[in-house]
């Protein structure tokens, strides 16, 4: 299964957001697993809730960016896909 | 100098453990069931663990199950902000006892699993009937409602049902399925030429491995490493001494990894005597493999140093005698030949195990 934008990504079972405050930034923790996402990665990731579609992800995305519609949907898809695909995230 | 913040502490919470596996990494000594911490201390150790950096635990043995409080000290992990994550054979567990454990905040659970086919996995673990009661566990983890990773350690006599073991995973509805090859120092150096694996069976391995990452993608994510007897350069044991990683033993002994107390001339210091801070930052035994300053040649000049971090130095120590010296597992090692050597000796051995035997101090749930 591909990530498009009708579908609805969460964190797969076992995967956490959460804060490193001893090196003060942000993880993905998972069983022999840490995902230090970058600004960007962390600004989608923090999106997902379980409920909101690619689609609404990258419209608030553009709108609170006002940037092109298209290469926020590209980075996007981009970033999801990958996690998608290294067991982070589920859709 | 400061050293980097350690990520991960294995904590082995008992050597007790009702299998027999002829590759048991626990050490040659194990820890009496009277000498191992209480649920406070365990409770400490984990306070100053997370505050020290560390985000993520393992809760293993042994077989922490073979503990009665087992809940309470999950409870601890959660309250400190550790993710935990339990290594168990399975066992000993129950769907009841594993909810306790789940409320407690349990994250994970990791399954060890000694074959896909129950006559040989039964016979390798030692315990009749384990197999069918791992199948079950597996399908309480499911109903829990836990995310589940399948540990299968691989050799000689189970590799060539690998592609059953992948198949194993899905099944059973892991996410992760951990290939771990056998690391061949304390006990299971005793078995080497039961359980050496032939050039052969791993490419096959290898193949299988690498068709079911992308028939599986997406669904189940394999960690699979080919195996230092076959590898040209040695892995970084334990991402570096002192780099990532405390384990502390049954009895609080503070170590760079599990393995360290089959290495002589060391003085672990214990938690119950000094705060785990104090014993990264300062200790004798976390400083004198830790960085690159201690490396002889050819790791010296050798310019992936800050990579491999010269190996595994109870590898370097139960092959060479020497544990300052480069893995053997590295091309470069003068010692190299000695794995070739093992090799060939077990090509033409027999497969009988040597079983180590425990006390019967096994808690039931």
């Amino acid at each position: 299964m591909s990530i498009t934008g009708t579908t609805t990504p969460r964190f797969a079972r076992g995967m956490r957001l959460r804060e490193d405050p001893a090196r003060a930034r942000w993880v993905v923790v998972g069983p022999e697993r840490l995902f230090v996402p970058d600004d960007i990665a962390l600004e989608i990731l923090r999106l997902l809730d379980g409920t909101r579609r690619v689609d609404a992800i990258v419209d608030e995305l553009a709108a609170r960016y006002a940037a092109p519609r298209d290469a926020i949907a590209a980075d996007v898809l981009a970033l999801l896909t990958d996690l998608h695909a290294k067991g982070v995230l589920t859709a | 100098m400061t050293p980097p913040a350690p990520l991960g502490l294995l904590a082995e919470l008992t050597h007790r453990c009702p299998l027999r596996c002829p590759y048991c990494s626990n050490p040659t000594e194990l820890s009496r069931a009277s000498a191992e911490l209480d649920t406070e201390t365990w409770g400490r150790v984990f306070r100053e663990a997370a505050a020290l950096g560390v985000l993520q635990l393992h809760l293993s043995g042994g077989e922490p199950a073979a503990r009665r409080d087992l809940p309470e000290i999950v409870a601890h992990a959660t309250a400190a902000g550790l993710y935990s994550n339990l290594i168990t054979s399975g066992v000993l567990l129950d769907a009841a006892r594993l909810k306790v454990l789940a409320r407690a905040g349990l994250d994970h659970v990791q399954l060890s699993v000694q074959d896909a086919e129950e006559t040989s996995a039964d016979r390798i673990s030692g315990l009749r009937g384990g197999h069918a009661r791992k199948l079950a566990f597996a399908r309480a983890v499911h109903e829990a409602d836990l995310p589940l990773t399948l540990n299968a350690v691989v050799h000689r006599q189970n590799l060539d049902r690998l592609g059953d073991l992948i198949e194993l995973a899905t099944t059973l509805g892991a996410t992760r399925l951990e290939v771990a090859h056998v690391q061949y120092y304390g006990w299971a150096l005793r078995n080497r030429d039961a359980l050496l694996p032939s050039r052969a069976q791993l490419e096959a391995a290898t193949e299988t491995v690498t068709t079911a990452r992308v028939t599986l993608k997406g669904r189940l994510v394999i960690d699979y490493v080919v195996p230092d007897y076959y590898a040209r350069r040695p892995k970084a044991c334990m991402g570096g001494w002192g780099r990532s990683f405390i384990a502390v033993s049954p009895a609080g002994r503070v170590l760079p990894c599990h393995a360290a107390e089959s290495l002589p001339g060391f003085d672990f210091l214990n938690v119950r005597d000094a705060s785990l801070s104090e014993i990264w930052t300062h200790s004798d035994a976390f400083q004198r493999y830790r960085g690159t300053g201690w490396m002889p040649e050819p790791c010296r000049g050798c310019d992936r140093r800050e990579i491999d971090w010269g190996g595994c130095r109870c590898q370097a120590f139960a092959l060479t005698g020497n544990a300052t010296n480069t893995d053997p597992a590295c091309a470069l090692s003068a010692d190299h030949h000695l794995l070739d050597l093992a090799v060939q000796d077990a090509a033409v051995a027999g497969g009988n195990f040597t079983y180590r035997e425990m006390g019967p101090t096994i808690a039931t749930g």
